[in-house]
């Protein structure tokens, strides 16, 4: 019992980032249909601030704002420079650029920080909690937590705000969006800050306890990318549910049957859910997004 | 407008003296002693090749400036083989045919060195490799020789060690990358002759970020007293953590692989205990002065840094005892008669490198021992020589 409570705390922890970077898919992807690759970045370049702003001496608190600012600026840039020159080709020619973007992003940093692992130290302290029999590290909770916060915040903006439900409106019908006098183009660049303050929470949040480099961002988006998948692209509560039941599968499945197929196991309900049902867990057909 | 033909006149007189200058003394010199070398100094293994070349350059020069060796000096031919095996063996060819070097110094990876060792068995190329596998000196191939230590030296120091603490059975976890598998499957082969049984076996990928899963098996496996390691890069500074996360207590081993400051900073608190084998050169500080290896790997520590400005590597000395034994053979053999150069390799003994000292014999063209590895244990933040 204590081993399976062990394996679902692992699960969870990596879980709540997964959730995280697949909720900032299904953003823009609601806003512009593009599925924007260089999501994962946005998860390195906050772990990464934050690394070297604590190497420099800044209090982890004000490294931690100042790190989620500089993803949500990468996200901005990225979508007034790259995407929004661009905004009248197809699709795939966006999502490729978004690729470009992703490994111009990657090269950046690796000549701004090296190639080397770095670290962020924990937030409160690394004893473990132990909890009937296994342990949890405070970390985790502040993953779960700020993870959490996110969502309750990111509802209430969608379902209270005036500009949330001007998002959910382009997201449905752009044209008609249009119509009633919302400014499209302001919407698909808050749709990229949203995304982008997503990822470099994640990274900023999860660094403590994976460490990070350059290149985390590959393999981060991927499984983000899996995860929205599996919810549904587009939907909210997809995206979480996906996240979370990604990270328990590849948890459970390295402890149960096999460490070496650990990111065969996730990726292979990946594939099962694609065959029997296309639409993912949560996805509808067009009606109601995000 | 007047003084330009002076000009011109003087300039040229001043070189024609510089030339005769220089060419005086190279006319009476012998012929430079040339030693070739192919090297990964970009790609995928650049991290191993780059130091290699600046440490092969950095010493032929400063031996050059001293005059030499045998009253001759020394030529360079490095060429990059990207970590490429053909084109190494591509190099190996042209370095013996149309270079016609003395002696070949190189082969960053098992790869690339694997690719050249046909060449230089087939040609009677004496050929000090600086890559880690057993295979490359096992069986004994007549003209090749390698500098560092093997993966398996690493897996009987560490059981060595545990078998000294009463320890029997053990857990491994170990990465899915080259370095680690090659470890695991060493240490698996050499476990028994310490008394020693690995009850559990765990693997995690190149990029996982938690290993809580597999660490978790391995603590609820019954009689587990101890866990080794075998990995390279950020993996083992996560299971370190994890493993202290986890609160398992039992040593925990981790290999010569992260034996850097870098692996202590990224694990933190968790590092306190861990124990790894490690090579004299990234302790030199903290050698005891009569060690005899303190005066080579301080010396080559000081020279590495302070002209490129970056920490030193086991890699780069490889090159550096690469290079001295083939200095230090060509001393003995006092010719670059390629027979002679490589009976006098084979007959190396107490030759002090930075991997440790080597004694070479017909049936072992390594020459080292356990003693090169020291036991260190991460105490307060710092590694330490276990006693």
């Amino acid at each position: 019992m204590a081993e399976l409570l062990q394996f679902v705390f692992s699960g969870l922890t990596v879980g709540a980032t997964y959730a995280l970077v697949a909720l900032g898919f299904a953003i823009i992807y609601n806003a512009s249909g593009v599925i924007n690759f260089a999501q994962g970045e946005f998860v390195m370049a906050g772990g990464m601030s934050a690394s070297f702003l604590v190497a420099a001496g800044v209090p982890l608190p004000l490294a931690v704002a100042v790190a989620v600012a500089a993803g949500v600026a990468i996200g901005l840039l990225l979508e007034k420079f790259a995407i929004e020159p661009a905004r009248r080709a197809p699709v795939v020619t966006l999502i490729i650029i978004t690729i470009g973007a992703s490994i111009a992003i990657r090269g950046v940093a690796q000549l701004l920080f090296g190639k080397q692992f770095h670290t962020v130290p924990p937030f409160t302290g690394e004893q473990p909690i132990a909890v009937a029999g296994a342990t949890i590290l405070p970390q985790s909770l502040w993953v779960m937590g700020a993870s959490v916060a996110v969502v309750i915040g990111l509802s209430a903006f969608f379902g209270r705000t005036k500009l949330g439900k001007a998002m959910l409106a382009a997201a449905n019908n752009r044209n008609a969006a249009q119509l009633v006098g919302i400014n499209v183009r302001f919407i698909l660049l808050l749709s990229f800050g949203l995304s982008a303050l997503l990822g470099a929470v994640a990274g900023v949040l999860i660094s403590p306890i994976t460490l990070t480099s350059f290149d985390v961002g590959i393999m981060v988006g991927l499984k983000g990318f899996a995860a929205a998948m599996l919810g549904g692209l587009g939907s909210g509560v997809g995206a979480i549910a996906g996240g979370l039941l990604l990270g328990l599968a590849e948890a459970l499945g390295a402890g149960y049957l096999s460490s070496a197929y650990k990111d065969v196991i996730a990726f292979v309900i990946i594939l099962a859910v694609l065959v029997f049902m296309p639409g993912g867990l949560f996805g509808k057909a067009s009606a109601e997004r995000v | 407008m007047r003084s330009l033909p002076i000009r011109a006149f003087m300039s040229a007189a001043l070189s024609l003296a510089a030339g005769a200058l220089l060419a005086a003394p190279a006319a009476a010199e012998a012929p430079p002693i040339k030693i070739g070398s192919f090297l990964s100094v970009t790609g995928p293994a650049a991290f191993l090749g780059d130091p290699e070349e600046k440490t092969l350059k950095l010493y032929v020069e400063k031996l050059n400036a001293a005059g030499g060796v045998i009253g001759r000096k020394i030529e360079l031919v490095v060429y990059d083989d990207a970590g490429d095996s053909d084109k190494a063996r591509t190099f190996a060819k042209r370095l013996i045919d149309q270079d016609k070097v003395d002696i070949i110094v190189g082969g960053t990876t098992t790869g690339t060195t694997m690719a050249a060792v046909p060449l230089a068995e087939q040609a009677g190329m004496p050929f000090i490799s600086l890559a880690g596998a057993v295979v490359i000196i096992e069986p004994v191939k007549k003209w090749v020789f390698k500098t560092p230590h093997t993966d398996r030296m690493a897996c009987e120091k560490i059981f060595e060690d545990m078998k000294a603490r009463g320890i029997a059975k053990i857990g491994m976890i170990a990465g899915a990358g080259g370095f680690d598998r090659s470890m695991r499957q060493e240490c698996l082969k050499v476990a028994g002759n310490y008394g020693i049984s690995i009850v559990a076996d765990e693997s995690y990928g190149a990029k996982d970020s938690d290993m809580t899963a597999q660490l978790t098996k391995i603590k609820n496996t019954a009689g587990v007293q101890a866990v080794v390691n075998p990995g390279f890069g950020q993996g083992p500074a996560i299971v370190t953590k994890n493993f202290r996360q986890l609160g398992m207590t039992m040593p925990l081993y981790q290999s010569h692989g992260v034996a850097s400051k870098e692996f202590i900073k990224l694990a933190g608190e968790a590092a306190e205990g861990v124990r790894l084998p490690a090579a004299a050169l990234l302790v030199a500080e903290i050698l005891p002065a009569n060690d005899p290896q303190k005066a080579v790997v301080v010396g080559y520590k000081r020279d590495y840094e302070t002209k490129f400005g970056t920490d030193v590597s086991t890699f780069g000395g490889s090159a550096y005892d690469g290079l001295f034994l083939a200095v230090d053979a060509l001393k003995r053999a006092k010719t670059t008669d390629k027979a002679k150069l490589r009976d006098a390799l084979e007959t190396t003994k107490g030759f002090v490198g930075t991997a440790g000292i080597v004694n070479m014999s017909p049936t072992d063209h390594m020459g080292l021992d356990l003693s090169a590895f020291r036991m260190l244990e991460v105490k307060k933040g710092e590694w330490t020589l276990v006693k």
